[in-house]
């Protein structure tokens, strides 16, 4: 029963999306009983691995195997038939079925052909009771939990399909602390049947507390496994950052005091934003840093006018900022702009031609009364192209045939067209290549020292290094840390994010809220 | 508290729009035949479940496309068809009138059939594929019939129409005076045909898994597809029962008014009041929520509130104004949500 | 999987399918009226005016209900804002009879516009309800009768009059359309309504105020329609119960025929000129062949599938 063969081995995976690489010739192997943790930054390609050995996705190049056999998943239920099953953070609830509906999903207990109900309940029941979620109903819809209940039944779907090897992708990044607690034993019973749990989660103390083998990955590629103790963490954080950073990035300018032009005051927002207050000033570029989801994204979009009933005080240059609509953000006494998390949904018509995209925000400026000047429209457009170096064909082919970074600069450029003041940036190099990735960094210097005020939210901490001149990192919707200067380090920021080291008074192993 | 884990609480909880139509649709009632000079009569209740049995067959088709998120816009016009052929086929012996009600309900099948096939693999939308099989259906509607007429079995016609006594007594199965059968002799076969039909076709539907897919399609199809899922067989299935359902309302059509009759506008007007029942029954239009059993209700209310007009003494030209009003009534409670979203993006999504 | 030709944009292919079709529709007619009367009246141009000058009604409508389904929406309620425009054109009578119609359409979008963009309630569900409100609005105003009231003279004028030998409803039309078109591709409000069509979160997020170009469509749809109404009331000399049901669901189908994407943000407004040509030809030539109205109803249903099936089948849904 020992694991002389691994249960799962990748040999020469790669994976790109749209001329970006997500995973580079990719050697990974794991074994039964073992805990086995991935630890990288956003975007090491920890969520295409997993996506690929659960066959959301299929690999470009390279061999998957289970058992020492080849195997290739069409879709996820080809690698639930092999014993390899994911929780996905809660992508595969149905929000409009009950909980023993949704652990039942796809192979129910039939009698006559029909769903046995009471069976289905038995079942939800046991193990639900299995996770001591005893609290959960099993009538109940999904739609009515929490979040971290809802998580908790992805989880008993998970336990339900019998699994030989479990993939946790942040899966306890939503749960109550006594709910991890809970998956730690789970996940150590799973072990002694001899099951292999896959790992990844962006808090060390879990990994340490729970893992025997760890393996690191950085921008698409795997860099060290080792087991448990082999290495500090000092080293592990190292390894994760790797050592190529520098050189990319244009020079900040010596710290000067400048105009101030941007001032949030005491702003909060739901539970997602808690008493943030900040001041910008004019020519100066503030990173936000912090894993994924701790208010940094509601930040920018409060700043925009997006959410209704905040709380707290934003001015710009000494006049009260309240937009109540994007429409109004963008208006002459704001001139606020937002390059959005998502280009493909929120940023982008796809469908729609290059130019139309770049207009979207400034129709207004190119238009004499209610007509559009042609001519103007087409100055703008192509103003637009060159300022950002736009590799196009045609300003009419549709803006989905471009590559992501271009269109990436789409979304830039368009904001451009309307000369704003404040610019707000939502991880505007996500999934862009290299190349682009510096132009866009050129060019945000140019704008700063154009005078303009600019708030950078990025999943990457080295973007933020490079690029800021101070760097504020979230953590559950509060500013834990604010660095300047020469303390803008790796460490710094990572530790900050993470919750450990001496930046911040309260280190738990997780954000407590239920 | 541990009460609130109970099934049954747990299906109130979940359900309280539905009960609210239930409740309001037997108030609406009650307070009707409290009005009427014959209330309560045996024979108003044989007149308006008559009058209600094809509005609630389209009602309960068009459901099943909904919960999808997608829509049917042919319902009507199968009933229309289906009405036709019956016109032809149900008459004759015994046997031959059985086989034609038999051939009636699988025209009205295979027309769904189609429709769900046009639209997995023809990728169409369904509302704009089935507008255009919807003039197909009408237009066969036409050939079988091209004038109103038509022969339904007489029998059959009155045995179905009326209530237990007359079905027992006109095919002799036994003594229909009989004392025990008295306590029972009232109910009207059609409010039998309905309850059998929803309950012996579509409950045993939605727990097969083939209808809870339906039901994840319009709720999430995404997790619908991570789950493993058999999509495209679900929305077959979706189709194929709406085209029963149909079926079922045009051959109860045929046999109430003895005739068949291919009326375009008729279809159309079928098609936008079954939507209306769907929405007033609480089954969302975005799919996932809902049921055909609260369409069945919600058709039942708008037929109700059809029925007040000959009554009250509101002038009947009123009813469309009324009805039109109490389906924007509906639809704008559910409104109010947006006035809490915080987020304004969620409104998009 | 047929390759574009590359010059060929995907929106226009819709446009030249649907123009190629016209000719064969006007094809099997010639030949089906050589062959069996020896004359070729599809081919003369007064015959051609006639049926257009019909057509269009059914064109203002399209236009109208163009706008709305490019922002993924849809206007059910078409049928009675004609009616009612035309019986209200008609009960004011005198000078105020078209202004008045026309205020009906601003009207009726107003309320679709706000129970759509504002309330967020479905278009479909709304504009049905809508829809229901105003026949009852209607049959209550006319006692259910066919009102007495007949079209002013300027309405005559404008449906059934010739200029120049052309009937003058084909230059009503004509405008709408140069309207339509021009707001469509030259101004920020067209561009607006493919922006919001295509994803309303982008749009909104670009500062786009997405609602009200979403009630500014439906008003236009709602105007169209009054339009069409008051113009087919100056046709038929007088307004009547039910007078817009004909014309609902070939307004659609013309859209859609067209190629714009009943889902939004596509279609160039050329296209629905040419589905509306394509349906009203179809319509002259079945009648020609004296063909039982059953059999254009399956023809109909047909070319609409079948057209839709040779645009392009939409993308199968992933996840």
């Amino acid at each position: 029963m020992t694991a002389d063969r691994p249960i799962v081995q990748l040999s020469g995976v790669s994976k790109h999306f749209s001329g970006t690489r997500a995973l580079e010739n990719v050697d990974f192997a794991c074994f039964s009983g073992a805990i086995h943790g991935i630890l990288g930054e956003n975007g090491a390609g920890k969520s295409t691995l997993i996506k690929i050995i659960s066959g959301v996705l299929q690999p470009d190049s390279g061999e998957l195997s289970v058992n020492g056999t080849r195997v290739s998943f069409a879709n996820p239920t080809h690698a639930v038939a092999s014993g390899i099953v994911c929780i996905f953070q809660e992508l595969s609830l149905v929000p409009d079925l009950s909980v023993s509906d949704n652990i039942s999903l796809a192979s129910p207990p039939r009698r006559f052909g029909l769903i046995d109900k009471r069976a289905q309940r038995r079942c939800a029941e046991e193990l639900l009771a299995r996770i001591k979620c005893e609290d959960v109903d099993p009538n109940a819809l999904v739609r009515e939990l929490s979040l971290s209940r809802r998580q908790m039944v992805e989880i008993a779907k998970a336990l339900g399909k019998d699994p030989k090897v479990l993939i946790l992708d942040e899966a306890t990044s939503a749960l109550t602390s006594r709910d991890v607690g809970t998956v730690y034993e789970l996940l150590a019973d799973l072990k002694a049947q001899n099951v292999s749990s896959l790992f990844i989660s962006h808090r060390m103390h879990e990994i340490e507390q729970l893992c025997d083998t760890l393996s690191v990955f950085r921008n698409g590629q795997h860099i060290e496994t080792f087991a448990k103790g082999a290495r500090t963490d000092r080293e592990i954080v190292r390894l994760m950052i790797g050592r190529e950073v520098d050189a990319q990035y244009p020079p900040k300018p010596a710290p000067k005091p400048r105009p101030e032009h941007l001032r949030i005051e005491n702003l909060a927002w739901e539970r997602q934003i808690k008493d943030v207050s900040l001041s910008i000033g004019k020519g100066e570029i503030v990173g936000l840093g912090g894993l994924d989801g701790q208010g940094q994204k509601e930040l920018l979009l409060g700043l925009f006018g997006v959410l209704r009933g905040m709380q707290g005080r934003v001015t710009i240059a000494g006049r009260p900022c309240t937009p109540g609509s994007p429409a109004e953000a963008k208006q002459a006494s704001l001139r606020i702009a937002l390059v959005p998390e998502d280009r493909k949904t929120e940023g982008l018509m796809l469908a729609m031609s290059i130019a139309d995209n770049l207009l979207a925000a400034s129709y207004a400026r190119v238009s004499d009364g209610i007509f559009i000047n042609a001519d103007k429209a087409r100055q703008a457009v192509e103003d637009g192209i060159a300022k950002l170096r736009i590799k196009t064909g045609s300003a009419d082919d549709p803006v989905a045939t471009l590559s992501g970074g271009n269109q990436q600069k789409v979304v830039i450029a368009k904001w451009l067209m309307t000369d704003p003041d404040v610019i707000l940036l939502n991880d505007p190099t996500r999934g862009i290549d290299v190349g682009t990735k510096q132009e866009i960094y050129r060019l945000m210097r140019d704008l700063a020292d154009q005078g303009k005020t600019i708030l950078l939210y990025s999943s990457d901490y080295a973007e933020l290094i490079g690029c800021c001149d101070r760097v504020m990192v979230m953590y559950d919707g509060g500013i834990v840390a604010s660095l300047s200067g020469d303390a803008i380090t790796e460490e710094a920021i990572v530790a900050a994010s993470l919750n450990v080291g001496g930046a911040v008074p309260h280190a738990v192993p997780g954000p407590s809220h239920a | 508290m541990r009460n609130a884990r109970s099934p049954l609480a747990a299906t109130i909880r979940q359900n309280s729009g539905f009960l609210g139509a239930i409740i309001l649709l037997l108030v609406l009632y009650l307070i009707y035949n409290l009005l009427h000079p014959r209330g309560f009569s045996a024979a108003l209740l044989i007149q308006n479940t008559n009058e209600s049995v094809a509005i609630v067959f389209l009602a309960m088709a068009q459901t099943v496309p909904v919960l999808l998120g997608g829509l049917d816009l042919s319902v009507g016009a199968i009933m229309t068809l289906t009405n036709c052929v019956a016109s032809v086929v149900v008459s004759g012996s015994p046997q031959q009138i059985l086989l034609g009600m038999v051939v009636t309900l699988a025209t009205g099948t295979a027309f769904g059939v189609a429709n769900g096939l046009i639209v997995v693999y023809g990728r169409l939308q369904p509302i704009i594929a089935t507008l255009a099989t919807g003039a197909i259906a009408v237009g066969l509607a036409l050939f079988i019939r091209p004038a109103p007429g038509g022969t339904v079995d007489d029998d059959i016609s009155w045995a179905l129409t009326n209530d237990l006594y007359e079905l027992v007594d006109t095919y002799g199965w036994f003594d229909a005076d009989a004392a025990w059968f008295s306590s029972f002799a009232w109910v009207p076969v059609p409010l039998l045909i309905v309850i059998v039909i929803a309950f012996g076709v579509w409950l045993p539907f939605k727990h097969t898994i083939t209808g809870r897919t339906v039901y994840a399609i319009g709720s999430a199809e995404g997790a619908a597809y991570m789950s493993g899922l058999n999509l495209d067989r679900a929305k077959i299935a979706a189709f194929t029962l709406a085209g029963f359902f149909a079926g079922c309302a045009g051959l109860y059509l045929a046999i109430q008014t003895s005739s068949g009759n291919a009326d375009i506008t008729q279809a159309g007007a079928y098609t936008l009041n079954s939507i209306a029942a769907v929405v007033v029954g609480g089954t969302s239009l975005l799919g996932g929520v809902g049921g055909a059993i609260a369409s069945l209700v919600g058709a039942l209310v708008l037929r109700v509130i059809s029925f007040y007009f000959r009554i009250v003494s509101i002038d009947p030209l009123l009813q469309p104004l009324v009805e039109g009003l109490v389906l924007l009534a509906a639809v704008s409670l559910g409104a109010f949500r947006t006035l809490r979203v915080k987020n304004q993006l969620a409104l998009f999504r | 999987m047929k390759i574009a030709i590359p010059s060929l944009k995907s929106e226009d292919k819709p446009i030249f399918i649907a123009s190629g079709f016209i000719l064969v529709i006007l094809s099997v007619g010639t030949v089906y009226t050589l062959s069996t009367q020896g004359t070729a009246p599809l081919l003369s141009p007064g015959y051609l005016l006639q049926q257009l000058q019909t057509g269009s009604f059914l064109g203002i409508v399209a236009a109208g209900m163009m706008v709305v389904i490019l922002l993924g929406h849809i206007d059910l309620s078409v049928a009675w804002t004609m009616t009612a425009a035309a019986m209200m054109a008609t009960t004011v009578g005198g000078d105020l009879a078209i202004p008045v119609g026309i205020a009906i359409g601003v009207g009726v979008g107003l309320v679709n516009g706000f129970g759509v963009a504002y309330l967020r309630v479905p278009s479909m569900i709304f504009t049905l309800g809508v829809d229901s409100v105003l026949r009852g609005l209607m049959v209550a105003h006319t006692g259910g009768f066919a009102p007495q009231d007949s079209a002013t003279p300027l309405m005559r004028a404008l449906a059934s009059s010739k200029l120049m030998g052309i009937p003058s409803a084909i230059f009503v039309w004509l405008a709408v359309s140069l309207v339509i078109a021009i707001m469509l591709k030259r101004t920020a409000f067209g561009r607006q309504i493919y922006l919001t069509g295509n994803r309303e979160m982008a749009a909104y997020l670009s500062g786009v105020r997405t609602r009200r170009v979403i009630l500014a469509s439906f008003v236009v749809s709602g105007v169209c329609a009054a339009m069409a109404g008051v113009m087919l009331a100056g046709y038929s000399a007088r307004a009547f119960q039910g007078m817009g049901n004909a014309f609902l669901l070939p307004a659609i189908a013309a859209v859609v025929i067209g190629g714009t994407r009943i889902l939004g943000g596509q279609g160039r407004y050329a296209g629905t000129l040419v589905g509306v040509i394509l349906i009203v030809l179809l319509n002259s030539v079945l009648s020609i062949m004296q063909m039982p109205e059953a059999g254009r109803q399956v023809i109909y249903g047909s070319v609409i599938i079948c057209m839709l099936l040779v645009y392009g089948r939409g993308n199968k849904v992933q996840s």
